[in-house]
């Protein structure tokens, strides 16, 4: 008996596949990370597709099913389209635990920007991101682990934030200390002194494993180091401040290296105090009024104005050449 | 005494679900002798084509080379030596092989001696047709590619118990749909209702024989899996590296 590379792989998959009588049939995997498997399954009883995030491990004492629960009950108690909906929860005859959410559709942030070179087109989807976030933390929930992958961007622009394993929610206790997973990188709850997060987007505070500091903010910073991304192609590095943005790419207007690097601030309390102020600076950059981080010079002030203004100065500058043109012309 | 088989659907395997490195522990001469017959089915064909590769033997000398590391661990003891707390059993097992397999002379040696304590029959033309035909990359990563082939001898292993298990419980249709829809990858897998109408089942059947025999598939895997651990600890993490998931 030799089994090929191909049905290797497939036994693999079907042989980790959660053991689902009634309701759900597993059609595919989708991802595997360290909390678990999101499959794409059919939803018997409705008749449609969903993402079914199954825990890798029963038994509900255990971390990866603790932040599953924790995940599913974020993401039931908000309610915004930037956010998938998830539609049941339940235990395998395995014993292992599992949610069925929206199946969503399209791509990661990071591939999206790859296949988008537009700046002002990046920013508006970084605001969409912004506005989910600001729902989330008016809801007293902070994500803590916002990063390109994290963010999936819909066939028509929408936004979907994903991964809320590791989020904080200010009515609750701190959660307890993850345990190890194997083979997978960090992302994870954090309890004091458990540094857990993603190098790059993690704040200072948060890789410092200071859970008390936590707070919109931690959120702010790494909306930052996507910013800082969408701009420069770059993650910021994981310990000591970010190069300026210009200098990795000098195409980067000064007031978004601005925005950047108050968002990127070490201390927290120089950071944005709201997602809700980040977001209005990167509007009012893209409709040319001038963004609060940024102090700007008169050759500044000249320039954005004329930008801001170019079509009616265009339409006054040619409605001149064309009187000085006439009566020039007239015998 | 006869030469203990390493092939998987030959049933050298203990029926319990003990681990074997606790038979090889164990001491008396036929449990020993099974127990080392279990893992050289489990591990010959990673150590062969490992040993083809990573120490570049022509094949009659890594077949040589194979027999002979299985029978001077037979003999000289170097399974029962594995600590668990120090790591998973395969490491230890590659660790042992690279430094027999660089022994040269003793190797030989002990190929002689031991070829008397332990010699298992091995189809050694199965693994280096499965070398040629899917070779690996020339800069792969040998470790991985240990690793891998030992991942497929566990999942073939499986496959046989399974297949064995329907033919001795007269459940060859169930099989059938398994083979037909899971083993048989080269082309494009049926649907269930092509798969059905091939096989005279109605849909709901196929679906249900398929389910049932990936669940047997499974149970199999973590029997077999268990076995070759030395620890429950170890168990879990091997599940959750091959399948990604604990039983």
């Amino acid at each position: 008996m030799t089994l090929s590379d191909q049905v290797l792989d497939h036994l693999r998959a079907v042989a980790g596949e959660p053991e689902i009588d009634g309701r759900y049939e597993i059609l595919d995997e989708i991802a595997r990370g360290g909390m678990g498997t999101v499959y794409r399954a059919l939803d018997r009883e409705l008749g449609r597709e969903v993402a079914l995030k199954v825990s890798s491990r029963p038994g509900a004492a255990t971390d990866a099913e603790g932040r599953l629960l924790r995940e599913a009950r974020v993401l039931a108690r908000l309610e915004h389209p930037g956010l998938v909906p998830v539609h049941d929860v339940g235990t395998l005859p395995d014993g292992r635990l599992f949610y069925a959410m929206k199946r969503v559709r399209g791509s990661r942030l990071d591939l999206h920007f790859a296949a988008e070179p537009s700046i002002p087109a990046r920013l508006r989807t970084f605001e969409r991101i912004c506005e989910t976030v600001a729902f989330a933390h008016a809801h007293g929930v902070i994500h803590r682990d916002l990063k390109p992958e994290n963010v999936m961007v819909g066939p028509f622009g929408e936004v979907l934030v994903l991964d809320w394993g590791v989020a904080r929610v200010r009515d609750e206790g701190a959660p307890p200390p993850p345990a190890p997973q194997d083979g997978a990188p960090a992302p994870g709850r954090t309890a004091h002194g458990t540094v857990l997060g993603t190098p790059g987007y993690m704040a200072p505070e948060q890789a410092r494993g200071e859970v008390d500091r936590t707070d919109e903010r931690t959120d702010v910073y790494a909306l930052g180091a996507i910013l800082y991304y969408l701009l420069t192609d770059a993650v910021p590095p994981s310990s000591g401040p970010a190069e300026p943005a210009r200098r990795r790419n000098p195409s980067v207007p000064r007031p978004l290296e601005s925005i950047c690097a108050k968002a990127l601030a070490d201390d927290p309390d120089a950071r944005y105090p709201a997602v809700q102020g980040l977001s209005a600076d990167v509007s009012a950059f893209l409709s040319g009024r001038p963004v609060t981080a940024h102090r700007e010079g008169p050759l500044e002030w000249t320039a954005r104005q004329a930008l801001r203004y170019r079509t009616p100065l265009v339409l006054i500058a040619a409605y001149l050449v064309m009187r000085v043109a006439l009566i020039l012309w007239r015998p | 005494m006869p030469a203990p088989s390493a092939e998987p659907a030959a049933g050298p395997f203990p029926r319990t679900r003990h681990s074997v490195l606790e038979a090889v522990r164990a001491g008396d001469e036929p449990g020993r002798r099974e127990a080392f017959g279990a893992l050289a089915a489990a591990y010959w064909k990673p150590v062969y084509k490992y040993v083809r590769l990573r120490w570049r033997r022509a094949p009659p000398d890594a077949e040589d080379l194979t027999q002979g590391f299985f029978a001077a661990a037979f003999e000289k003891g170097f399974f029962e030596r594995f600590d668990p707390s120090r790591g998973r059993f395969r490491t230890y097992l590659r660790t042992c092989l690279d430094g027999f397999a660089s022994k040269e002379r003793a190797a030989a040696r002990a190929q002689k001696r031991g070829g008397a304590a332990l010699h298992l029959s091995l189809d050694f033309g199965v693994a280096e047709g499965e070398l040629r035909s899917a070779p690996p990359a020339p800069d792969a990563d040998l470790d991985l590619y240990f690793h891998r082939e030992w991942v497929r001898a566990l999942f073939e292993q499986a496959v046989a118990r399974l297949r064995a298990r329907c033919v001795e419980t007269g459940r060859t249709t169930p099989f059938a749909v398994f083979e037909r829809y899971d083993l048989d990858r080269e082309s494009d897998a049926p649907t269930y209702a092509e798969l059905g109408r091939e096989l005279g089942l109605p849909v709901t059947q196929v679906t249900n024989h398929l389910s049932a025999m990936r669940r047997e598939l499974r149970r199999h895997l973590f029997e077999t899996l268990r076995e070759l651990c030395a620890s429950e600890d170890e168990f879990r993490q091997e599940a959750r590296l091959v399948l990604g998931r604990e039983p």
